[in-house]
């Protein structure tokens, strides 16, 4: 199956990983098809494992308070802060329009 | 022109009860310092793990139980992908595949008709209970453009609650909400107080004619009141209707909830579908829970926790609170639901019968219609009453007694509304409200009366 543009722009979108460029959608494909390869084996009345943990105890924890209170340590990692506030860019910034992103890769 | 069916359903969050987050230690309390609140894994640094805090467990098969819910013994955990500021790992964990409570229902009632002694149930369908983290708080700072981001919310558990379609109007959502609310606050599972975020509702909203499939629907955010989310739906409802009698058509979209302009409005960063890329939580294997039978033998108390034990002990809920109090006081439903509405009021009034004479079918009358209006009209609540149970009972006891008129009880009332310390029997005294018990001395009043009208008596005699 081929890589669309639509399917690549979606992809970018969701994981903010850019592909770049046409070696990076060339790698992208290949890891598509040898993920591909899962699909030969025959799961017929297999239960799916979705862990391997799924025969561990889940620990329950009691209700204690006991972390918190290092805001200064923690804002320690923030390149920009303002007054014990972490700052973030305004809202998600819109990534280039599909459009705009076909002129960019021909580009390079 | 054809009729519509609107349709309403609804996604309700509720904030855990709890002194600590849902999968760390950090405390939970609302308006704290930024940042203060906040664990190393609160803030997605690497190398953190989540762990499951018991407590949070407890709340939410509570509440699927009083809901009516099938409690699945083994359920799990996922996590939801999408990039947010004020969610830092980048996804939350929730539960996506199996969560924790399953297929309930609840109850609640509507007046229809413009008499309160019109009240109709109706019931709704719980989808589900799950269990999931809260996000952080953005707050916008547009002119600086940036947004500064508090993570003390960030890890707070949340029972998100999913009402099926069956609601068709904003007064039905909103009566379902109020008993959800009075239900959990009775669990004590969550304080559900909406101003302080602790219940957050979402309304997914659609409408079709009869006969036809359900219409494309969109999901109203932002109501911050019951009042608001009965009047953010009907909107809704109307802006719906009125866009297809029109020939439009209507985008499957979030919009907001505009309470200084009464509307929706479309909300941004949430064009387009979202795709959350759903994924078990590698770091959580599944829930197991427990009950009577299948309950093991030599296993560590603190790491169980136990349907029926926790079934044994829930409180009496709301419905079966207004039953007993119109079995146990012979006053109506309808009386009983107001009891229970406002926070406090039932115990005033059983105080007040505990210790008067009088009928609590009537004392209901004086709680509801002079009490509560007063303080309706003041702004108090309960707590704050000037009157106390004990100072009504003496004035509903006069009144029994027949030492005074109903008219002179209410004069009384007005005067202990002062707040000035005085009892009910020395206003009484003071304004001579003592009822006339002595035959002769009424005789004699009323021959006064007719000796003074003696034109009025003749027009009365002629008929």
């Amino acid at each position: 199956p081929k890589v669309t543009a639509e399917v690549l722009a979606h992809l970018e979108h969701l994981a903010l990983v850019d592909f770049r460029d046409a070696e990076g959608v060339e790698r992208l494909q290949k890891a598509i098809q040898f993920a591909d390869q899962l699909q030969e084996v025959n799961t017929d009345g297999v239960e799916p494992m979705d862990s391997v943990l799924e025969d561990r105890c889940l620990y329950l924890r009691e209700d204690d308070v006991t972390e918190g209170n290092c805001a200064k340590e923690l804002l320690k990692n923030a390149r920009e802060k303002v007054e014990e506030y972490f700052v973030a860019p305004p809202g998600n910034i819109p990534l280039p329009k599909l459009d705009e992103q076909e002129t960019s890769l021909q580009g390079s | 022109l054809a009729p519509w069916v609107p349709v309403v359903g609804l996604e309700i969050h509720a904030q855990i009860s709890s002194n600590s987050k849902l999968f760390s230690g950090s405390q939970v309390q609302f308006a704290a310092p930024p940042n203060s609140l906040v664990s190393f894994f609160d803030a997605s640094l690497p190398g953190t793990l989540p762990v499951l805090n018991r407590r949070c467990v407890e709340a939410a098969v509570m509440t699927g139980l009083a809901l009516n819910c099938s409690i699945n013994k083994k359920c799990l955990f996922d996590r939801k992908h999408y990039f947010y500021a004020d969610l830092p790992a980048g996804y939350q964990i929730t539960q996506q595949r199996v969560p924790i409570a399953v297929n309930g229902n609840l109850s609640y009632s509507l007046c229809i008709g413009n008499k309160m002694s019109q009240m109709v149930t109706r019931t709704v369908r719980i989808k589900q209970i799950q269990l999931e983290q809260d996000s952080g708080k953005s707050l916008h700072d547009d002119t600086r453009s940036q947004t500064l981001v508090d993570l003390n919310r960030a890890g707070v558990g949340l029972m998100e609650v999913v009402m099926e379609p069956d609601m068709c109007c904003g007064e039905e959502a909103a009566a379902a909400v109020r008993e959800l609310q009075l239900i959990l606050q009775t669990l004590g599972s969550s304080q559900a107080v909406m101003a302080e975020g602790q219940l957050r509702v979402d309304a997914n909203v659609s409408v079709h004619h009869p006969g036809e499939p359900y219409g494309v629907r969109t999901e109203v955010k932002n109501i911050n009141s019951i009042r608001y989310l009965a009047k953010a739906v009907d909107y809704e409802i109307q802006r719906q209707i009125e866009e297809l009698e029109n020939g439009g058509t209507i985008l499957n979209e979030t919009r907001a909830f505009d309470s200084k302009l009464g509307c929706t409005v479309p909300m941004r960063d949430k064009e387009g579908k979202q795709d959350y890329r759903f994924m078990p939580e590698p770091n959580l294997p599944p829930l197991i829970l427990y009950d009577a039978k299948s309950l093991p033998a030599n296993m560590n108390h603190q790491q169980v926790v136990n349907i029926d034990w926790i079934h044994e002990r829930l409180p009496d809920l709301p419905s079966v609170k207004r039953a007993k109090l119109v079995e146990q006081y012979g006053i109506l439903p309808e009386h009983s639901f107001i009891l229970l509405n406002e926070d406090g009021l039932t115990e005033f009034f059983e105080n007040v019968v505990r210790q008067t004479q009088m009928m609590p079918r009537k004392v209901i009358g004086w709680i509801l219609n002079d009490l509560l209006s007063y303080l309706k009209q003041h702004s108090l609540t309960v707590k704050e009453s000037p009157v106390s149970s004990s100072l009504l009972a003496d004035l509903l006891n006069l009144l029994e007694k027949k030492e005074i008129s109903a008219a002179a009880a209410k004069q009384v009332l007005a005067e202990l509304w002062k707040g000035e310390g005085k009892t009910p029997l020395e206003i009484v005294k003071e304004k001579k409200l003592e009822l006339i018990q002595d035959l002769k001395e009424l005789e004699q009043i009323c021959q006064a009366v007719i000796d003074g009208h003696e034109n009025e008596v003749i027009m009365m005699v002629l008929g």
